[in-house]
């Protein structure tokens, strides 16, 4: 256990040279300036390994397949040079009871020290019965997890923000990992699911230079600063004012814009349009789809993956509710005049009254 | 949970289905009440014998300002006619605004650049500042200017001025940008229909009225 991250390196049959350069490469992937490898270098070569227990609650587990799918830095990489993983109930190869004493020896002797990576959210409803676990809630379970870590890494929208477990009508009572715990520095990497360099680098990050900056949301700003729109290569089309109608038209097969069909670029913080997916194959938009949103709160229940940005997102009945509201003004409209009217007729009658009735006294000389 | 976007799904929400609602109620109530309302029987002789058309030619005639006082608004009316040109170029031009509207009434038509439309904003943003401040310190357009005709300005305004910085990430994250502008442009519809800017709908009818009376009477419009 005490051994350094470098020490580990060495022990795998890599160089120091090979360590020297994960350290660049991690360094340019978090988009650092170059010192700042060197400083990784430094902080690493002198860290122990760190003891990271994973935790999955109600989730799917696409977070931890695209976690494994990480180029730089990979998913082995980390955890044979970089984090001990003591607890990862799909990863490892124990089960059962065996596997669940493994992390309890794994938290307490890295009690108040291990990092806590949590996929999925939490369902509080019927006593936290929905996700239950060798005998433990889950809300239990990370209440007491999160006592001993040093920073939990709330990995994927779920997790994060609640996600698919908590989309309308959130049936389980699903809540976010910041809801259960709030006395422990929180690193929200969102995303269904996070880019994979983005969780390992986060946890990378984490270890050479401490808590990152974080936005509002809590996500890393190296990875969440700016929205997709910002950095998509189809910006200048919409920007010119060209963009596909349908999945299937001229605009489509060029490339253009797809703010018209649901693209949430605008609104959506992530990495995908610069680190992209797959070694940086390609990302949604260059595949020819809108942005879905995912890594943003609530994405499920935004009014449609295919409604534009602008469009309304309630779905009432426009035209019965506006036609309604155009009756009910004419009505009041028509009571308005009618009282308007009556009001003219009385006071033509009263002027008609006065013109005909005999002047009064003191006006009765001649003029 | 409280997000960052709970603005703007409000604003898309119930804030846009409100405005909606207070906008058509609002204007049919004003509309309908101005038409239904009872005119004075006009007891003279008709002086032409068609003299609708004459109301409809008010309409354009009103358009520019006569001969006479030419010198003196002329310039005035065209500073309000840029801003009113551009205004209709940014409210129609820019595709999020046409989605929207297509959202709600089915209608639809093409884009033009975002280049195009930051330009017309900035234009009629420049036209607003001037035309208060023309209002602001003309003896007689002052004492005749009162709380709607302020307040109106800044309704326009705003959605304007935000929008803009909304586009340039200016002063905030876009998507509070786009919410403060989708509430400020939500809260120039529903003030609409009772101030002075129902004149949107109801210039061409009060145009139409006065010079059909005017021309039953011989009188040129
Ligand atoms: S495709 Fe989406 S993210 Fe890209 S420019 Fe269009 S709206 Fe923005």
């Amino acid at each position: 256990m005490d051994e350094t991250i470098l020490d580990a390196f060495r022990k795998n049959g890599l160089s120091r040279r090979a360590f020297l350069k994960f350290c660049a490469a991690t360094a340019s992937l978090l988009a650092l300036p170059p010192a700042a490898a060197a400083a990784m270098a430094e902080k690493l070569a002198t860290t122990l390994r760190p003891t990271v227990i994973y935790l999955s609650y109600q989730e799917c587990t696409g977070c931890l397949e695209s976690m494994t799918r990480s180029f730089s830095p990979t998913i082995e990489h980390l955890m044979f040079n970089n984090i001990s993983l003591a607890f990862n109930d799909t990863l490892q190869a124990a089960a059962g009871e065996a596997a669940e004493a493994a992390r309890k020896e794994a938290m307490r002797k890295a009690w108040g020290k291990y990092i806590l990576i949590v996929d999925g959210a939490v369902p509080m409803g019927a006593g936290g019965a929905y996700c239950v676990a060798a005998g433990q809630s889950a809300v239990d379970d990370l209440r007491h997890a999160a006592q001993g870590a040093a920073a939990i890494i709330a990995v994927g929208t779920c997790a994060a923000f609640g996600g698919v477990p908590y989309a309308a009508p959130n049936p389980t009572g699903a809540v976010p990992v910041s809801e259960v715990v709030r006395d422990r520095p929180i690193i929200n990497v969102s995303g269904c699911p996070p880019i994979p360099e983005v969780m390992t680098g986060v946890v990378v990050y984490y270890l050479s230079f401490g808590m990152p900056a974080l936005d509002r949301q809590g996500r890393p700003l190296t990875f969440y600063g700016n929205t997709i729109h910002d950095r998509c290569y189809r910006r200048p089309f919409y920007d010119e004012g060209r963009f596909a109608h349908t999945f299937d038209d001229e605009g489509a097969r060029n490339g253009w814009c797809l703010y018209e069909l649901g693209c949430k670029g605008p609104v959506t913080y992530n990495a995908c349009a610069t680190l992209k997916w797959n070694q940086g194959t390609s990302f949604p938009i260059q595949s020819g789809h809108g942005c879905l949103g995912c890594s943003e709160p609530d994405f499920w229940d935004k009014g449609g993956f295919y409604r534009p940005l602008p469009a309304a997102t309630g779905h009432w009945p426009r035209g019965e509710v506006l036609g309604g509201a155009a009756l009910g003004g004419a009505v009041v409209g028509v009571g308005a005049a009618a009282l308007a009217r009556s009001r003219q007729q009385a006071a033509a009658a009263k002027s008609a009254k006065e013109v005909n009735s005999p002047p009064p006294k003191e006006d009765s000389h001649e003029h | 949970m409280s997000t960052e976007t709970d603005l703007l799904d409000f604003a898309r929400g119930p804030a846009l289905e409100a405005a909606l609602i207070i906008l058509v109620f609002g204007m049919f109530w004003r509309l309908v009440g101005v038409l239904v309302l009872r005119r004075p029987r006009d007891l003279s002789e008709p002086r032409v014998r068609h003299a609708w058309l004459g109301g409809i030619r008010t309409i354009f005639t009103r358009m520019w300002p006569r001969r006479e006082f030419r010198p003196r608004i002329l310039h005035w009316e065209a500073v309000s006619y840029v801003f009113h040109f551009s205004l209709a170029l940014v409210i129609l031009g820019l595709l999020p605004h046409i989605l929207l509207i297509r959202d709600i009434t089915g209608l639809s038509w093409p884009g033009l650049p975002t280049g195009v439309i930051t330009f017309a904003a900035g234009v009629a943003l420049i036209s607003l500042l001037a035309l208060l401040a023309h209002r602001a310190t003309h003896p007689v357009l002052r004492q005749i200017s009162n709380f709607d005709d302020y307040f109106s300005w800044l309704l326009v305004f705003t959605p304007l001025l935000t929008g803009l910085m909304a586009y340039y990430h200016l002063g905030g994250r876009y998507e509070d940008l786009l919410a403060v502008h989708m509430l400020s442009a939500e809260l120039l519809l529903a003030w609409l229909p009772f101030s002075k800017l129902a004149h949107t709908v109801l210039f061409l009818f009060s145009r139409g009225v006065t010079g059909t009376i005017y021309s039953r009477r011989g009188a040129q419009t």
